[in-house]
Order: structure tokens, then C-alpha cells, then sequence
């Protein structure tokens, strides 16, 4: 009996990836697959990043819930009203509602921890809701002062960039903070300092130019 | 565990994984010259180094409270069939370890088959498709595995240079388990001709770009109904740390 070469049979099996490898414990060197490249997030993010509470890392009535505002202006010094940044830091209690806390993931009455907020109403200005974060032990034997890391998505940057947002009236924290201490002056380290404001804290973010906001590689 | 008697943060419970970063010429990079948009808007500076402690390596769990029945199916909105060549798209989304991110949160976005956004701010004169808004979110399985079925995006004109297109594309958004995970992209077709003249799909690396690019799956195609693109995303894994490393037969 001849097998018919065109006599494919039907895909009937589950889907199986083509990476090639099969099984474990053969590679003798590192596995490394290649990340995929970043690209812009465009002009039309609000059609797939719009939540009803992206703004919200802490629920509305959240007790010490505040806002921290502000605008993200281009090198022109114009504002930018196609942006999304997008906020990430530890509870009041300087803990992650995250599973990847060695330290175990923590739940906060009414905080998420995360927040994302475009910047098109009003045109340039973004704000989420959030409490305080508690201070965070840096590693190294030392706390970081309160802080918040922040993605800035827009179309014209092919990457996010990131940056951080920390409290201008946490006047001793910021002193002993690993992070701050490595900026090369206190103008790079004002451009991190969220100042006291009417409903909480503003800041603004300089993607270019005058006082261009410090941008962290992680 | 290796013999190390060093004391080191590991006394604190504060052994943290460092995400390996890709070398420049594999990465996209912020700005770039033919991109006009990003004159003003990509920051001028080096940015300053920022090792990853634990706000880094910690990220948001966001799931299947993200997602809505239906979601998947880009094809039926509004009470009726968009217009279009139906496509599936499915893949994985895996680490570069190689690890699956199971229970992860993709966000897609693309233009309808006439090549139009549904938003305010595109003025392209394409025909606005009612059965078709162009917003799609999935959580991947226990696997990583994500799919969705949606139709072709068309091309669209974007006024970078003259006669500008971008080639067909879906952006996605992903994020992973940590914060230097996150990552915001667009997947691309096999073989598209305005690759070439595009900024957006030129400013990736040439070594990177096909990383960028789905696969045709004939396999996966649905008789009568639809084809299938296969597009496995791949985000920043971990630096393997002596700490991690169950034998000790090979670190230092
Ligand atoms: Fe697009």
C-alpha cells in the first residue's frame, strides 16, 4: 500500500506552537527568545484604553484618596492631548497588590494600585486617584521615599518612556532616597516632585526641552 | 544552593529577578528622525538607570474582571456583521525564557476593512463600518495562549511624508507580571509591500522586524469562514540568578 502524499489529515489535534523544541532538559545554554519590539500606541488609543475606571488605582470615597494632576507638554512648550500615562506603586502600607511581591501580594481596602489616564479632557491634563504610597525598602538596607512609577504612552514616541512621581513634602524621605540621590542635581530632582495642590498633589511632565522631566531606562 | 555565604539582600526575603533589557539594535527606539512626530515629543536626554527594585518587578493583575462577553469577537458589534475578509488571530504570549504569561490581559485596537478608525480624530474619507468599533480585549489561558477573531485592518493614508501609508496592523497591549514588562505594540501581515516606505515599521531594528510580523496559518483557517494569523509575543524575561538555579553543578 502507497501513502497518498496529498492526503493530509485534519487538523483535529490541539494547536501545537512551532517553536521546534520539544520537551526540556536538552538546551545546555540559555533559552532566550527575542522580545517583541515596541511600537507607538498612535493617535487612537482611546478606541482600546479607555476604562470607565482607568483613573481610579483607589476607588472613589477611598479614605486619604487624593489627585494627583497635571499636564504633559511637548518641546514646543504645547500641550500633548493624545496621551495615556499609566501609574504603578506600593499601598500605604508600602506594600504590591502583586504576586510577584517576594514578599507576598497585599489587598488594600478599595486600592488597585494602578491607574491609567489619557490626556483628552480636559486637552493635555491628566489626574488618577490614589492614597499614599508607604516607603518601600530599596534593597540595598535603606527605605525609598514614597513614590509612584509612571508610563508615559503617546503618539511621536515609538517607546513609553518612564519617569516617577515623588512628594514634594516628604522633605526627609526624598533626602535618603536611593533614586533621588542618583540624579545629578536638585533641578533633575524637582522634575520628580509632585507639589501640594488644592484636591491633592500636581506635576507636570516635560517630554522635551526647558525642564525636561528626568526619564528612567529600566 | 550554591555555597555562597556573601550576605546579600536574600536575608531580607528580597531576592528580585532583573528583566533583561534587548540591546539597542534589537530595541525600538523612543524617537526617530522619520517619524515626524516625535521631533517634539521624544525626550532629548539619556535617560538615567533606574535598577529594578520592587516597585519594578511587581505590575498590576489584570484579568478576566477587564473583559466583556464578546469581546473576542471583533466581527459582531452593534447588532450586526462588520464588513470584511474575517480573520483569526491567536498565539502566545510568552517571556524570553521561553515561560508562557498565563491569565494576561491583551488589549487590541486596529482600523476597519476600509482602513478607518472609529475616532473622532481620523479624517480618512473610508466608509465608517456601524457593525465594526475595532476594539478587542482576551485574557490568555493557562498556556498563554490568547485568540480572537476580528477582519483584515486595510491600509490607511497618515500624512507623515507624502503619500504616506501604514501597512495593515493590529495594536496590542500587554502587561504582563511586572512593571518592566509592559509593552505596547502593533502586529503586522506577512509580506505587506508598504513596509518599506513606513517610519513606524522601519524604525524597528532590521534584525528585529520580524518579530513584528505574523505568521499565515492555514491550519488554524475555519473552512467556509475565516483565515488564521498566528503572532506569539514575546516579553522581557528574567536574568537567571544563582538563586534560581536549582542545580549548582554550573554557576559561580
Ligand atoms: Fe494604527
Amino acid at each position: 500500500m502507497t501513502a497518498n502524499p496529498f492526503d493530509v489529515p485534519e487538523a483535529t489535534e490541539p494547536h501545537q506552537p512551532h517553536s521546534g523544541q520539544r520537551g526540556t532538559g536538552f538546551l545546555t545554554g540559555p533559552f532566550r527568545l527575542g522580545p517583541t519590539p515596541s511600537a507607538t500606541v498612535g493617535p487612537y488609543l482611546a478606541i482600546g484604553l479607555t476604562w470607565p475606571d482607568g483613573p481610579y488605582a483607589a476607588a472613589e470615597g477611598t479614605e486619604g484618596a487624593f489627585w494627583i494632576r497635571g499636564r504633559v507638554v511637548d518641546g514646543h512648550g504645547d500641550l500633548v492631548p493624545d496621551a495615556m500615562i499609566e501609574t504603578w506603586q506600593a499601598d500605604p502600607d508600602g506594600r504590591f497588590a502583586s504576586p510577584e511581591d517576594p514578599r507576598g501580594a497585599a489587598r488594600y481596602p478599595g486600592f488597585r494600585g494602578y491607574a491609567r489616564s489619557q490626556t483628552a479632557e480636559p486637552p493635555g491634563e491628566f489626574g488618577i486617584l490614589t492614597l499614599k504610597p508607604g516607603r518601600v525598602p530599596d534593597g540595598e538596607g535603606g527605605l525609598q521615599a514614597p513614590h509612584v512609577d509612571v508610563s508615559v504612552f503617546a503618539r511621536g514616541m515609538l517607546d513609553r518612556v518612564v519617569t516617577r512621581i515623588y512628594f514634594s513634602d516628604e522633605t526627609e524621605a526624598n533626602a535618603e532616597d536611593v533614586v533621588l540621590r542618583s540624579l545629578p542635581d536638585e533641578e533633575a530632582r524637582r522634575t520628580l516632585l509632585a507639589t501640594p495642590s488644592a484636591d491633592g498633589y500636581v506635576l507636570d511632565i516635560h517630554l522635551q526641552g526647558e525642564g525636561e522631566t528626568v526619564f528612567f531606562a529600566v | 544552593m550554591t555555597g555562597t555565604t556573601e550576605r546579600t539582600p536574600a536575608e531580607t526575603g528580597l531576592i528580585l529577578p532583573r528583566y533583561l533589557r534587548e540591546p539597542d539594535d534589537r530595541r525600538t527606539p523612543v524617537g526617530f528622525p522619520g517619524y515626524r512626530s516625535t521631533a517634539l515629543r521624544a525626550p532629548l536626554r539619556t535617560p538615567v538607570d533606574l535598577p529594578h527594585r520592587l516597585t519594578e518587578i511587581t505590575g498590576p493583575v489584570l484579568g478576566e474582571d477587564r473583559v466583556r462577553p464578546g469581546d473576542a469577537d471583533l466581527t459582531l458589534r452593534r447588532g450586526g456583521e462588520a464588513q470584511g475578509q474575517r480573520i483569526l488571530v491567536h498565539g502566545r504570549v510568552l517571556d524570553s525564557d521561553g515561560r508562557p504569561v498565563p491569565e494576561a490581559l491583551v488589549e487590541v485596537w486596529q482600523a476597519n476593512a476600509a482602513g478607518r478608525y472609529r475616532h473622532v480624530a481620523d479624517t480618512f474619507p473610508a466608509p465608517v463600518d456601524p457593525h465594526f468599533d475595532g476594539l478587542g480585549r482576551v485574557v490568555t489561558d493557562g498556556l498563554g495562549r490568547y485568540e480572537f477573531m476580528t477582519i483584515k485592518p486595510g491600509a490607511y493614508p497618515w500624512g507623515n511624508h507624502r503619500n504616506a501609508w501604514r501597512p495593515a496592523h493590529i495594536h496590542f497591549s500587554l502587561f504582563g507580571r511586572a512593571f518592566t514588562q509592559r509593552l505596547v505594540t502593533q502586529m503586522y501581515f506577512p509580506d505587506d509591500p508598504l513596509f518599506g516606505q513606513d517610519p513606524i515599521f522601519t524604525s524597528i531594528p532590521a534584525a528585529a522586524r520580524h518579530r513584528a510580523i505574523s505568521r499565515f496559518d492555514l491550519e488554524r483557517t475555519q473552512p467556509d469562514w475565516a483565515l488564521a494569523f498566528e503572532w506569539d509575543i514575546v516579553l522581557r524575561g528574567t536574568d537567571q540568578t544563582p538563586f534560581e538555579t536549582r542545580d549548582d553543578g554550573d554557576v559561580a
